[in-house]
């Protein structure tokens, strides 16, 4: 049984029909890459998941139960957390705040601090900045926060959208390193990216979106080879 | 000198209650981005439930207090599922409208229920005023300014640190965000009104004791007047909103005692222009501003 199982997804912004039949699986364990143009629907993909925008037909399902029918907030306890696009931090709260936000549907106050010190580990520029009020972080700090809010929720699967958005070349490489950490440590990932080179350099399998469908898929070495993929995203 | 402590201390209660609704507005503010014109008319509503139950009812005050507060509570949450929720994706201009419609539906309704003339409110407390020297301070004014004083303490207390008033600076901040971190979103709106509406319900208890006669107006310069001071506070910030409350009441009263009382609302009004041209953002507000 997959992790996360997707089919026929149809979303429509208004009369705009923004994802056409869209269908997908991630593996436990997996890192699954969805790449695409700017306005290719990957973003879309991923809000129509965490239930943020309404869904006209399809079904997803996680951990093989139906979620389509869920109300968002359900889904964090159920193991399904998000790194949203532009991060979307709490930027009036502090640090802390922001971590202890990502742990809002745990009960098990008592691993609250364990779990500040396991994303500590995977980001200690974030311990130095603990009670600093998020907003004045660099926008590389504030991809990290996002990131650490998120795995606060301990998470089965994270997706991420677009963590690469916006940092320079050394800081993507770094924050792509920790995507691979967490995910040594057990988290299944399904990343969203426009960076199609480092995107499918970390990931098993990609799909890859043009105007809202799935136009290809495979492993992710594969289609690093493949010769469209190559002209239409690695520009190569 | 014994005037003016007079009419300061007089200030301070009246500010008091301006304060009091005025976290109402500034609270609801906060997380929805509304300015609940119907905040001002839920006080009324308080003030005809504790009547009511108080002279037809014969309840005793404490009683009657903790019910009227509950029945304001109901009514905003009640108001905000019927008539702003479904609004909450539309421009913000239609909530607003919304919102002074919903104002004139009370008021007409208790017009209609209980007729234009205004009804006593019965005297709850008859301990003499306390003196010293000349200046003579009425338990009603120590009471109001000593329980706002308390409730803003414990209403920041609870913003600040409980997990629900966190929940509600992520809702503010954030609402898709906040759905992403698993708050129940329309849960922590509720409950925004909720509290609003209470703070509403005590207030319009110390206005009644205050101005013993209620009417279906009654709420509307009470209204205005905590709206102001919510705006001049910075929209949205709680201690804003109770130190502008407290300045209104004060600049209200002195104008009374020694410039004129028809003026009084004149200096009201022209500390709000005066203020918002050199700081627009309120006293305690901060520009948006915001690193990307």
């Amino acid at each position: 049984m997959a992790m996360l199982e997707v089919m026929g997804l149809n979303v429509y912004y208004g009369a705009i029909h923004a994802l056409h039949d869209v269908s997908f699986q991630v593996e436990q364990g997996e890192i699954v890459t969805l790449i695409g143009a700017n306005g290719a629907g990957k973003t879309s993909i991923l809000h129509a998941i965490s239930r943020l925008i309404p869904v006209k037909s399809g079904e997803i399902a996680f951990s093989g139960q139906p979620i389509q029918g869920a109300d968002a907030h359900r889904l964090v306890g159920m193991g399904l957390a998000q790194v949203p696009e532009g991060r979307r931090i709490f930027s009036q709260m502090s640090v802390l705040e922001n971590l202890e936000m990502g742990a809002f549907t745990r009960r098990d106050k008592g691993e609250l601090q364990s779990d500040l010190e396991m994303v500590f580990g995977h980001f200690p520029r974030l311990k130095e900045r603990v009670r600093q009020i998020a907003g004045t972080l660099s926008g590389g700090e504030q991809q990290m926060l996002a990131t650490a809010r998120a795995l606060m929720a301990h998470p089965t699967l994270l997706m991420m959208d677009e963590p690469s958005m916006g940092l320079s070349p050394i800081l993507v490489e770094e924050i792509f390193e920790i995507i691979r950490d967490i995910n040594r440590e057990g988290t299944t990932i399904l990343l969203v990216e426009q960076n199609a080179h480092m995107a499918l350099s970390v990931a098993n399998r990609a799909y890859v979106l043009e105007t809202g469908s799935i136009v290809m898929e495979g492993e992710a070495a594969a289609l690093m080879d493949n010769d469209q993929v190559k002209n239409a995203y690695l520009g190569t | 000198m014994v005037l003016f402590l007079n009419q300061l201390i007089n200030g301070l209660g009246t500010g008091a209650i301006y304060a009091l609704i005025a976290l109402g507005y500034t609270m609801v503010y906060g997380i929805v981005k509304l300015i609940n014109f119907a905040h001002g008319d839920i006080m009324m509503v308080g003030s005809y439930a504790a009547v009511v139950l108080m002279v037809n009812a014969g309840v005793p005050f404490p009683v009657a207090l903790v019910a009227s507060m509950l029945v304001c509570v109901a009514f905003g949450v009640a108001i905000e599922r019927v008539a702003y929720k479904p609004l909450r994706d539309a421009p913000r201009i239609c909530s607003l409208i919304t919102a002074i419609g919903v104002s004139y539906l009370l008021q007409n309704s208790a017009q209609l229920l209980f007729s234009a003339n205004p009804r006593p409110f019965p005297p709850v407390f008859s301990i003499p005023p306390l003196r010293i020297g000349g200046v003579s301070i009425s338990f009603v004014t120590l009471l109001t300014v000593l329980v706002a004083a308390l409730l803003m303490v414990g209403l920041n207390l609870f913003v600040m640190k409980s997990r629900t008033g966190k929940a509600m600076r992520a809702v503010s901040e954030d609402m898709g965000a906040a759905k992403l971190m698993g708050v129940n979103v329309n849960m922590t709106i509720s409950t925004t009104f909720a509290i609003g509406c209470a703070l509403a319900g005590i207030g319009a208890f110390l206005y009644c004791i205050a101005y013993p006669s209620v009417a279906p107006t009654m709420g509307a310069m009470p209204g205005l007047k905590a709206f102001i001071a919510a705006v001049l506070g910075g929209i949205g910030i709680l201690p804003g909103a109770m130190l502008v409350g407290f300045i209104m009441g004060v600049a209200e009263s002195l104008t009374k005692g020694f410039v004129s009382t028809q003026l009084s609302d004149a200096v009201v009004y022209g500390i709000l222009i005066v203020v918002l041209l050199f700081k627009p953002s309120g006293l305690l507000g901060r520009a948006q501003r915001e690193k990307v």
